[in-house]
């Protein structure tokens, strides 16, 4: 029995939202802010040979533009400094030089007492390139691809003799196009200067610390000078997860200026850095008759820059899904004159999941099997890749329970076999998988004398409930109401926390409030015991219950304390204790993972190509999951990004500009109300001890994995027609 | 966003009168707005009309309707009089925009919406329409959303619109004033080609306003269809859509109107495909022969050329749907 946990809460934070009393990184201020605006580069490659800001600085209320030649010197403005999500290579570094090294660079920032007097006179900037000759055409550059530098796992057997040799076998090669987060925040840094030269930074960012410790050590500041606050985070996606320019130049210009400043990007300039990168994926697959695999070629050319190598876990999936005796990987990068990539929801997994499994689709229509059969005949529970068994592995119970309520047993194999009038019916499936990872984060319990009690963690709440699951575990732990307990998040001088991503804070800061609110029972339990002939003397904390503001003991619930009487007693009105939640070691024995069956119905015009999904199921196994509301909206969440994917999301490059033609949200399309039908979301029962000691593996990239493959599968269902490159316009299936 | 002066008259003549050689009328503001942020539109005077008396729906002498230029696209889509008369252009308007734009857009405001050419919006890339001589981005680079028909090489930008195509169909007048008095300018005339000069959208002057636009009394409310084709269900722009509007004896066609959007510079026409089907049976293979002969000349660029085929089989549907009178109520 729970109270709290695996139940449907309502955000704690909703209230404050719906009101618009959260404030986000753009909408704090002080008496004296200023505001900048960014000028962007018109050419991708090339130096600067002039920037004329005179008529900028005429105009009444423009404070300063700031630009390589002017900026602050600045001493450990140098090439060693990283992020904690940095890639390999040199980070980007705004208004370092006069080199330009992608289009939509900044090249100016201008600072003025009003934003319109900002933008204004950012647009009077005139500036004058030498142009050299810039290369972003990812098929181009295929062959001059180098490995990347990620760790992969090993080759086994002989692949491509073991695909020659198989009497079922498919070659197919599969495209997805550079996609961007564009979360409806758009990034933000307001930094407010104080008189002693400290810096209060709101950032949107998915890791406070992070850009704290960055801008110390961009601008040489002492530990302590820079403090992160950022409450709120209007999503982010994986966008938030490096420092973003706005924040080096908005910091810039308030230590130059010795004000404060904020700096908000616009929608346009969102698509001036980090995106999902394009990648082309070379699928050989191969299984005997009976439909078992025999041999997995997964090749991979991804889109990185040309100053850093932007790695993600893309075909790591192919070496463990599925039991297959032999086994090829390659991973390769292709530098273009465009942002480095940045991880994107379930970075990675979404299209190496899309290539895997729409290869799996066309490896089953050769072995003439039900696609979904095809997958349970190659299910297996030891991971191939490492011989290590899954620490759970539901992913049967997801396909059948999936199948089940999608009504896949009245599936026809034949493509082109189901028609509604005008409309061609498609069923399509496929598996997600995403990692189950936990890494080292802290927290600090604090109960007070009124009964409060206040968790803290410097982890961040992307829209993702950290707020709400957090309060959820700490009220669990200490069996009091959910309003008594309140968690602190999005402060860098709060305990450290890993940055907000890859689905791993519930089981690592999760972790760390559950520890820390039962190193404060101990002391608590301690505190009791101290008492002249306490009951409590021989207990520990399993034969006590911690319950509405006591302690009582277990087998005698009439023995109890008040905690308030104990922090009477011990003369402070609180107390309070950290922990810090490192993963166990038994968590290297196993292969930790979320996995899920998506199942999809589609609906084609015959004549005209466009698709609807009318249905979706998502069957997903993650462990515990703690909080029932916001884990149902991650997933619709990722089920409805999963259909921008396969249909709409597609980022336009000019090749001779190279440039991003559609930034804005009118031309980059991603699904309205009108695109999203039928999503009926599945949690199946999971039981994990290894995982994490609260046996919850994570949430925020399941539901996105695989629902861009089932779509393209009920696409060939439905039409006969395989198309390999994303998205799938009308236009690639109705001619 | 560029400083500007704003006034806000009372009556037409003043405000024609206000304006500069450099200003511009300004209504539901939901495209001048936009472009003024992105420095695409730099007037230096707003001359805001929103006062002016130009909100009435009537009916005229003639039998026809004649809506203000400045009634909001949702006032005319939902007007009982439009909805019983009209119901193409009621049908069009609906598939345009979202609720709220629509709430502030007024009519002669939809008319001269500019182009959502990618390249005319960023001014960080040449763009002929936008500054005339600095090249068209767009025929070498992404025109997904481009013309098939009637560009040039100076420009391949499409009107946007979706009640434009529907009025060029049900063969509306614009009435506009001006310095020199007042004229009347049918729908064919008033979206232009973009030839040499695209900047030019319309034949409208610079001085010139929209005051009303007319609509004759036949409404083709039997046998009308307006088929729209997007990249996603709602708020996304035309890449073909078809107003189609039949005049039926029988199985026999009397009249026939077809105009596309999506596809030109302006709402099309091809007043012989027209011709063609008068007197003829309403069959899919005569619908199919209509959309050969409006689509003949068509160019499709690299991303484009699909387009072609798409517009003849959304002129098949929307004939054959309009045929069918499914539309009706």
């Amino acid at each position: 029995m729970t109270a709290y946990l695996g139940k449907a809460v309502s955000r704690v934070d909703g209230p404050l939202k719906v009101t618009g009393k959260a404030l986000y990184a753009g909408e704090f201020g002080t008496a004296d802010l200023c505001t900048g605006y960014v000028v962007n580069s018109s050419i991708a490659k090339g130096r600067i040979l002039s920037i004329d800001t005179q008529a900028a600085l005429s105009v009444p209320g423009v404070l300063d533009v700031i630009t390589h030649e002017n900026r602050p010197e600045i001493a450990s403005y140098n090439e060693n400094y990283t992020d904690m999500d940095a890639a390999d290579g040199k980070h980007f570094r705004p208004l370092y030089n006069d080199r330009i090294l992608f289009n939509m660079q900044p090249v100016a920032l201008v600072v003025a007492e009003s934003f319109e007097v900002a933008r204004y006179a950012a647009s009077l900037i005139r500036v004058d390139y030498e142009a050299e000759p810039h290369q972003a055409d990812l098929y181009a550059q295929r062959s001059n691809a180098h490995k990347a530098p990620t760790p992969m796992p090993p080759d086994r057997g002989d692949a491509d003799s073991a695909w020659a040799n198989a009497p079922v076998k498919i070659e197919a090669e599969y495209h997805s196009p550079a996609e961007f987060h564009n979360p409806m925040e758009m990034h933000a840094s307001t930094v407010i200067y104080s008189t002693d030269g400290k810096l209060t930074v709101h950032d949107k960012t998915q890791g406070v610390q992070n850009s704290a410790q960055f801008i110390s050590n961009i601008f040489g500041l002492p530990d302590g000078d820079v403090r992160v606050v950022t409450p709120f985070v209007g999503g982010a996606f994986g966008s938030g997860l490096r420092p973003q320019y706005q924040l080096v130049l908005a910091t810039m210009a308030a230590l130059k200026l010795k004000r404060s400043v904020r700096l908000v990007l616009s929608r346009e300039q969102m698509f001036s850095f980090g995106h999902r990168p394009e990648t082309i994926q070379h699928f050989r697959l191969a299984c005997d008759r009976e439909g078992r695999l025999v041999s997995t070629i997964h090749e991979v050319i991804g889109e990185t820059s040309s100053f850093e190598d932007f790695t993600e876990m893309v075909v790591v999936w192919s070496a463990s899904l599925y039991q297959c005796p032999n086994l090829r990987l390659d991973y390769k990068l292709a530098p273009l004159d465009l942002y480095t990539p940045l991880d994107m929801r379930a970075p990675g997994a979404v299209l190496g999941m899309y290539a895997l499994e729409s290869a799996m689709d066309e490896l089953a229509y050769a072995a003439n099997i039900d696609p979904l059969e095809f997958r349970i005949r190659n299910f297996t529970d030891i991971d191939p890749a490492s011989n290590k068994p899954y620490s759970s592995k539901e992913l049967l119970e997801c396909y059948r329970q999936g199948a089940e309520r999608f009504g896949w047993s009245k599936r026809s194999q034949e493509p082109r076999s189901m028609r509604d009038g005008k409309q061609l019916v498609g069923w399509g499936m496929a598996t997600g998988v995403w990692e189950a990872m936990q890494n080292p984060a802290s927290a600090k319990a604090v109960i007070n004398i009124d009964g409060s009690l206040v968790v803290s963690s410097a982890t961040a709440d992307i829209g993702t409930g950290t707020y709400t699951v957090m309060t959820q575990i700490a009220a669990e732990v200490f069996g009091l109401p959910l309003e008594q307990v309140t968690f602190k998040l999005g402060d860098s001088i709060l305990p450290k926390a890993p940055l907000e991503g890859g689905s791993f804070t519930v089981s690592s800061v999760g972790s760390a409030v559950k520890q820390a609110c039962e190193t404060l029972q101990q002391q608590l339990l301690d505190q009791a015991k101290e008492e002249d002939q306490s009951p409590f003397s021989n207990l520990e904390l399993d034969g006590v219950v911690f319950e509405d503001g006591e302690i009582y003991i277990k087998a005698a619930p009439s023995e109890r304390v008040k905690i308030a009487d104990l922090l009477k007693k011990g003369g402070t009105p609180s107390m309070e204790a950290s922990a810090t939640a490192s993963p166990k070691k038994e968590r290297d024995d196993y292969t930790t993972a979320t996995h899920s069956a998506v199942f999809v119905e589609v609906k084609v015009d015959e004549d005209f190509g466009t698709i609807q999904v009318s249905r979706m199921v998502s069957a997903i196994a993650a462990g515990r999951v703690l909080s029932l509301k916001p884990g149902r909206n991650q997933i619709l969440g990722g089920m409805v990004w999963g259909i921008g994917m396969a249909m709409q999301e597609e980022g336009m490059l000019d090749k001779d500009l190279a440039r991003w033609m559609n930034h804005n949200i009118a031309e980059y399309h991603f699904p309205v109300n009108a695109d999203v039908h039928d999503l009926d979301v599945i949690f199946v029962e999971e039981h994990d001890e290894v995982v994490n000691p609260l046996g919850a593996k994570g949430i925020g990239e399941i539901g996105i994995v695989g629902v861009a493959a089932a779509i393209a599968n009920a696409v060939y269902h439905a039409t006969g027609k395989r198309v390999r490159d994303l998205p799938i316009t009308l236009d690639k299936v109705f001619e | 966003m560029n400083r500007f002066s704003y006034s806000k008259p009372q009556q037409v003549n003043d405000a024609i009168q206000q304006l500069s050689d450099t200003g511009r009328f300004i209504a539901g503001g939901t495209n001048l707005l936009d472009l003024m942020k992105e420095n695409v539109a730099r007037p230096d005077q707003l001359v805001d009309i929103n006062a002016l008396p130009l909100r009435e729906i009537e009916t005229t002498q003639a039998g026809g309707l004649r809506i203000g230029a400045l009634v909001k696209n949702s006032t005319v889509a939902y007007h009982p009089d439009v909805e019983r008369v009209y119901p193409l252009l009621s049908q069009a308007i609906l598939a345009g925009a979202s609720a709220q734009l629509r709430n502030m857009a007024s009519t002669g405001g939809n008319l001269l919406q500019r182009t959502r050419c990618y390249y005319f919006y960023d001014i960080g890339t040449p763009c002929n329409k936008r500054e005339p001589g600095s090249g068209c981005g767009a025929l070498n680079g992404q025109n997904r959303i481009h013309a098939i028909l009637g560009h040039s090489d100076q420009c391949i930008a499409v009107h946007p619109s979706d009640m434009a195509v529907a009025l060029a169909a049900l063969e509306a007048t614009v009435h506009v004033s001006g310095p020199d008095g007042d004229r009347v300018i049918p729908m064919s005339e008033f979206h232009r080609l973009p030839g040499d000069t695209p900047h030019l959208d319309t034949t409208l002057g610079q001085h010139e306003l929209i005051t009303a636009v007319e609509l004759p009394p036949r409404g083709f409310a039997e046998n009308y269809a307006y088929v729209k084709i997007r990249d996603r269900a709602s708020y996304a722009f035309a890449l073909v859509s078809v107003a189609a509007a039949l005049e039926l004896n029988g199985n026999t066609i009397g009249t026939a109107r077809i105009a596309l959007g999506g596809v030109a510079h302006k709402p099309w026409r091809k007043p012989e495909a027209e011709a063609l089907l008068a007197g003829k049976p309403a069959t899919e293979e005569n619908f199919r022969a209509a959309a050969e002969l409006i689509l003949q000349g068509a160019q499709g660029f690299e991303h484009n050329s699909f387009k072609i085929e798409l517009a003849k089989r959304a002129i098949v549907r929307a004939l054959s749907e309009a045929a069918s009178g499914v539309n009706a109520k």
